[in-house]
This record gives structure tokens, C-alpha cells and sequence, in this order.
């Protein structure tokens, strides 16, 4: 009987400890690791200590490329949050039992393979597409414009994939809102932009932070939407990480950057502990997760 | 007039974030092949793509990829969640912030991270090392899945039943197990529309010799437009559809 008892508890705990161990866990050291091994032609790396590939990481020809990721990311960061929060704050005005249908629906897409939804923006953005189509219609333009295999095309599909993961953060932080305080503001004299400024900005800036890390990250990594909207020009860090692991077999370079984007998830995760910090001493709830 | 202003707000969120699958929709049906204009009514494009060998092969191994892995996720997963509500343990803590770090991990980070583990350890490319990264990165949406439904249930049941002289496995089996499984079930479905649906990670941990349904589409749509990939891309969000309806029905399925 006893036996038994600690047969369950042992299993249960055991093999999705020694799963995250062996396959979260020990990978992430080996890339840290191999992000200060030498490179070698023949066996890819070799266990010999150099810090070439962050040397290549400090290079001024990539920290160049690595600028123009960083602030196409925090664009489309900008973009996700324009669309997301008064997306919210309309979502929030409506009877509670229609919100969950529209958020159901929202979220559907987000389900489905976002590299087909890349390759259906082709369709929209190209030159004969249904966006220039529509403009030559209104007379806006004379002639199609270049929308395709530009910096503006790859912004689109970025925050087109990641508008979500920003609305949902910001969702469940309005939600725990306390409308109470809004009530008082009202009746303390605060008017409608006073109230959004003081109250409800502050108080879900968890929501705006955790969203923006949704963002921000994958923004960074996700190689296909510059391949199929920005043609070879407009990489993303994500392309730059692919070939160094796919064709240029520069293992350790490639390394370094995934220690860079883990060392940013940690910043912004650092920033949302400070943001609910923050929100909990104005006043917010302390129930922290999101 | 506000309301009407939101109400449309709202809506042209909505439309923009359907029109492109629309679009995918309408041009899977459409007889022109460049899919600018409207050509007449066809099937051809879902023939022809029912008689792509190639591509065949390669949505068979993402459904043998999808179904094993989500399973196995979902064992793990289950059990996990179940260990974390019940049990103290050593390094407990340090097993649910490594849920919580792996489920934000950049996809492009975990899966360099993965290509260097399977070389090291000479774990050839294909099968076997899809599998393992699928069942990785699955395991942390079953667990949160899971476990938000453990913390909403009545545990009092577990202990009546340990004082009656259940043990733990039967405990788990006969209480908690039916008590979770909706959840267990829509962890399951996620799993699977998860694997199905990777580019990133499966672009690093496969070899030549196994190919999968969104790489082959990946490299079909990179060399320009195909109008097979519009009828494949329309039966994937149909059945991503089906699959998440149900999975999200299945969460708000109550017990009585």
C-alpha cells in the first residue's frame, strides 16, 4: 500500500520534473555554453573557449540590423497596443455575456497556423491585391503601390499575427479593474480623460507590459513573415538566428543572439514585476498572474 | 451614438482579422490561378492537391507527429498539474517557474536550444526529435490547462477518500481524473492545433528525411503562389476551427 502511494506521487512528480530538466532546462545552459565555444568547420563546434561569436554580436554591421529588429518590434508593439486598448475599453462597455463570444472569436485565428495567414497577406498587400485594388477604386492613388517585400509590409504581418497576445493581457487586467474607484473619480469631479489617465492607465499597466512582452519577443523571432513579406532585405533577428544555424553554421554567433533575446525576455519580465508593483500600490489588486 | 461608434470599432477589428483568411477562403474555390479576380467556381485546386504525393505524405506525418505528441503531452502535462496541486516536493518552485519561463521562451530560442541538445546527444533529425520538441513546448499550455481547473474544483472529495482508504492512484483515477477531464480533453485538442500549426521549432529539429505538413507549405509558398496551399490552408483552419470549438466547449462543460 505504501508501496503504491509513492509509486503515483513518484511518477507524477517525477517525469515532468526530469522532462522541463532534460529538455528545457539543460538545452538553455548548452546554448548559453555554446555561445563561448570556437567554431569549426567540420563537427560545427569546438569545446574550446572564445568569445568570437559575441564578438560578432558587437560587430557595427549587425548591431545595424539588430537596431532595425528591435524598433520594427517595438512598432509593432505601438500598433498592437493603438488597436488593443480602445479595442478593450469598447469590449468592457458591453453586457458581460457578449464579451467572451467576441474575445472567442478574436482568438479563433490566433489557433490556426499564422504562416498561412502570412501567405493569405501576400494576397492583400501584392500589387494587384485587394488593398491597392481599393484605393485605384476611391481614386485614392493612380497607380499600385509597392506595399509588398517592404519594412511596412513585415510591420503589418507582425502585428497582424500578434494583435492577440496584446488584447488578451490588457483584457484581463480591465477586467479586475475595480470600477468602484472610477465611480469616485466621477464623483470627485475627475472628467473622462483625467479618469483613463490616473486611473485606469496606471492600473493596468501590468496588462500593457505583459501584452508588450507577448509582442516584443516573438516580433523579434519570427523568421517567415520577413521571408514572405520582405523578401531577402528586411530581416528580423529571428532570420539572422535561422542562418546562422541552418547555412552559415556559425553556431556559436547564433547562440550569442538567442542569450541576447533570452537576456531582453528578462528586462521586460523584470519591467512587469516592477508595472504590478507599481499598480498594487496605487491601489490595484495583488493578484499578480496573468 | 457612442455605442454605435464602439460597436463599430469592435467590428473592423474583427473584419480585419478575418478578411485574410476570407480571402484564402474564397480564392481555395476560385478558377483563376493568381487569384486576383474571380474566375468561376472550381474544385480543381483541392484535386490537384489530393493528388500531391509529396504533400500528402507530409500532412500524414504532421497528423502522426500531432496526435503522438499531443498525447504524450497530455499525460505529462496531466500528471504535472496534478503533482503541483497536491503535492510538496523539493524544487517544486523551481518546476513551476520552469512551466511559466518555457511558455514564454521565444520559439526561435527554444528551438536553437533543442537542435544543439539532439546533436550533442546524437539524436538523428526526423521523428524522434519533432516529437520531443512537440511534446516540450505542448506541455506547459496542458499543465497551465489542467491545473486552472484543479484550483477551481472541490478537494474535499480527495481527502473524504484518502480517510476511506484510497490510495493516491486511486484517488487520482476515480476522483480527480473524471473531475478534470474536460480540461484534460481541450488540453489534448490545444496540444494537437499546436503541433499541426508549428513552423518555427520544426524548421530546426527536422531532417530531410521527414517532412511536415507547414514546412512543405512553407517551402511551396516561398517560391511564389500556389493555389493548391489555399485549398490545404482552408481545410487546416476549418479543422483548427472544429478542433478549438470543441476544445473551449469541452472547458466550459460543467459537471454536475
Amino acid at each position: 500500500m505504501k508501496m503504491q502511494i509513492n509509486q503515483f506521487r513518484f511518477w507524477a512528480i517525477g517525469l515532468a520534473t526530469s522532462w522541463l530538466a532534460l529538455f528545457v532546462l539543460v538545452p538553455s545552459l548548452m546554448v548559453l555554453v555554446t555561445s563561448f565555444l570556437t567554431r569549426d568547420p567540420d563537427f560545427l563546434i569546438r569545446f574550446e573557449f572564445s568569445l568570437d561569436g559575441w564578438r560578432s554580436v558587437f560587430d557595427p554591421s549587425f548591431i545595424s540590423l539588430l537596431w532595425d529588429s528591435l524598433s520594427m518590434a517595438l512598432i509593432t508593439a505601438s500598433i498592437c497596443l493603438a488597436i488593443a486598448y480602445p479595442f478593450v475599453m469598447c469590449l468592457m462597455s458591453l453586457p458581460s455575456k457578449w464579451r467572451p463570444i467576441i474575445l472567442f472569436l478574436l482568438i479563433v485565428p490566433f489557433w490556426t497556423n499564422s504562416l498561412v495567414r502570412i501567405y493569405a497577406i501576400q494576397y492583400l498587400l501584392g500589387k494587384k491585391g485587394l488593398i491597392n485594388d481599393a484605393m485605384l477604386g476611391i481614386g485614392l492613388i493612380d497607380k499600385p503601390l509597392d506595399l509588398l517585400y517592404t519594412p511596412f509590409a513585415v510591420i503589418f504581418g507582425l502585428s497582424y499575427i500578434l494583435l492577440p497576445f496584446m488584447i488578451l493581457p490588457i483584457y484581463s487586467a480591465m477586467e479586475k479593474l475595480d470600477l468602484r474607484l472610477l465611480d469616485a473619480a466621477k464623483d470627485l469631479g475627475a472628467n473622462a480623460a483625467q479618469r483613463l489617465w490616473r486611473i485606469t492607465l496606471p492600473l493596468t499597466l501590468p496588462g500593457i507590459v505583459a501584452g508588450s512582452l507577448m509582442v516584443i519577443l516573438p516580433a523579434m523571432g519570427m523568421f517567415f513573415v520577413a521571408d514572405l513579406l520582405g523578401g531577402s532585405k528586411h530581416a528580423l533577428l529571428g532570420n539572422v538566428i535561422k542562418n546562422q544555424f541552418i547555412q552559415t553554421r556559425d553556431w556559436p554567433f547564433g547562440a550569442a543572439l538567442s542569450v541576447l533575446m533570452i537576456l531582453l525576455l528578462s528586462f521586460m519580465l523584470w519591467l512587469y514585476y516592477r508595472a504590478t508593483k507599481l499598480s498594487n500600490r496605487q491601489g490595484g489588486i495583488n493578484d499578480s498572474d496573468f | 451614438m457612442t455605442r454605435i461608434f464602439k460597436l463599430s470599432f469592435i467590428g473592423l477589428v474583427l473584419f480585419y482579422v478575418y478578411s485574410p483568411i476570407f480571402v484564402l477562403m474564397v480564392n481555395s474555390v476560385n478558377g483563376s490561378r493568381y487569384g486576383n479576380k474571380w474566375q468561376g467556381f472550381t474544385f480543381k485546386w483541392y484535386e490537384k492537391l489530393f493528388e500531391n504525393d509529396a504533400l500528402m505524405q507530409a500532412a500524414w506525418h504532421s497528423l502522426v507527429v500531432g496526435i503522438t505528441s499531443a498525447t504524450a503531452a497530455t499525460v505529462i502535462g496531466t500528471l504535472a498539474a496534478v503533482a503541483l496541486q497536491r503535492y510538496r516536493f523539493y524544487g517544486k518552485g523551481a518546476v513551476s517557474s520552469l512551466v511559466f519561463v518555457s511558455m514564454l521562451t521565444p520559439d526561435i530560442v527554444m528551438a536553437i536550444a533543442l537542435l544543439i541538445l539532439f546533436v550533442t546527444l546524437g539524436i538523428e533529425l526526423g521523428y524522434i526529435s519533432l516529437l520531443i520538441a512537440h511534446i516540450t513546448f505542448c506541455l506547459p499550455f496542458v499543465i497551465i490547462n489542467v491545473f486552472s481547473r484543479l484550483k477551481g474544483l472541490d478537494m474535499s472529495v480527495t481527502e473524504a477518500a484518502r480517510d476511506l482508504g484510497a490510495n493516491e492512484w486511486q484517488v487520482f483515477s476515480k476522483i480527480i481524473l473524471p473531475m478534470i477531464l474536460p480540461a484534460v480533453a481541450s488540453g489534448w485538442l490545444l496540444s494537437f492545433t499546436l503541433s499541426i500549426d508549428d513552423v518555427i521549432v520544426s524548421a530546426f529539429v527536422t531532417g530531410p528525411g521527414y517532412e511536415i505538413l507547414p514546412l512543405k507549405v512553407y517551402s511551396m509558398v516561398r517560391v511564389g503562389v500556389s493555389p493548391e496551399v489555399n485549398a490545404i490552408s482552408t481545410l487546416l483552419f476549418v479543422g483548427s476551427v472544429v478542433l478549438i470549438v470543441i476544445s473551449q466547449l469541452l472547458l466550459r462543460y460543467k459537471r454536475k
